[in-house]
């Protein structure tokens, strides 16, 4: 259900392939992965992922990890997003990325999100993130959350 | 000379590089071009529905406007740099989103504020209608040579 709202409504998650493999209410945490693509590649001498698909990879994780805390369908935007890449992302491999949402208020809630390839405690990404709640637009409806295409696996 | 070649200052040695960026496939894959308008280098990134990241009001998804200002100033410290032949590496990308991106083509330009020796500072801001009116601002912080 989680995927379906997250990445079959989101066309660029859908687009990238984005999916949820993970999630935890208490912390409350969202991994996703970002699979390999020839098309998301940003220097084609290394075959090194470009850095606005793993921009995309954290800010879609930081965005998820708010809906999990915040326990109801509030439409979110993000505020500003820190990205510190400590190594450059290694080449032709599935990314995955950990998000947890630390704190929120009545107006804005905040991430710290990191992505890596193998080991979670070798993260070449962090990020942080400040979402404000409420924003315009509008919650996804129970209807549509049902429409959405059925997950392809990975499902929470 | 490709767009890029010309947008990037004149020619390369070789005539490889500068083409061979024209072959990123992730701005493909966003759509963005470089144009030079005004003297300026210009990053376009033309508007197509899986650029979406909110369907309901819709505005993009704030991770293609990070690769497109990321990018730009990618592309500004090159031409500043007389770089041609190596992508220099972003160190920190730091993006404040201050309106939603319309369902419409969206620019982004680059200024360096300080290129070091080993590290560059860039500002890049990214606007729809109206430069003055930024949709997203950027800094950038890249490693050099």
């Amino acid at each position: 259900m989680m995927n379906a709202a997250f990445r079959d409504f989101v066309p660029h998650n859908k687009e990238l392939g984005l999916t949820i493999i993970a999630a935890t209410v208490v912390p409350p945490t969202v991994t996703l992965k970002l699979p390999f693509d020839e098309r998301l590649i940003g220097n084609p001498f290394t075959g090194v992922i470009h850095g606005g698909a793993v921009t995309t990879l954290l800010d879609a994780a930081c965005g998820a990890s708010v809906y999990v805390k915040l326990q109801e369908p509030t439409p979110i935007a993000t505020l500003d997003l820190r990205i510190d890449f400590l190594g450059r992302a290694p080449a032709r491999r599935e990314i995955t990325a950990i998000a947890e949402c630390i704190h929120a208020t009545a107006d804005v809630a905040f991430v710290r999100a990191k992505a890596f390839v193998d080991d979670e405690s070798k993260p070449f990404a962090l990020a942080a993130a400040t979402f404000a709640l409420s924003t315009q637009g509008r919650a996804l409806t129970d209807k549509e959350m049902r429409n959405v295409e059925p997950t392809r696996g990975g499902s929470q | 000379m490709s767009q890029l070649d010309k947008a990037l200052g004149g020619d390369v040695d070789g005539g490889k590089t500068a083409l061979e960026l024209a072959q990123i496939p992730y701005l493909k894959m966003l759509g963005m071009r470089l144009e030079e308008r005004d003297g300026r280098r210009v990053g376009v990134m033309a508007f197509a529905e899986h650029l979406v990241g909110n369907p309901t009001i819709p505005a993009l998804h704030g991770g293609t406007l990070g690769g497109l200002l990321e990018s730009i100033a990618h592309f500004e410290l090159m031409a500043q740099r007389d770089e041609k032949q190596k992508l220099p590496k972003t160190i920190t990308l730091t993006i404040d989103y201050l309106r939603s991106g319309k369902p419409r083509d969206t620019f982004a330009v680059a200024r360096v504020v300080k290129a070091g020796r080993r590290v560059a500072t860039l500002h890049a801001t990214a606007f729809q209608e109206d430069e003055a009116q930024p949709i997203a601002t950027a800094v950038v912080v890249l490693k050099v040579g």
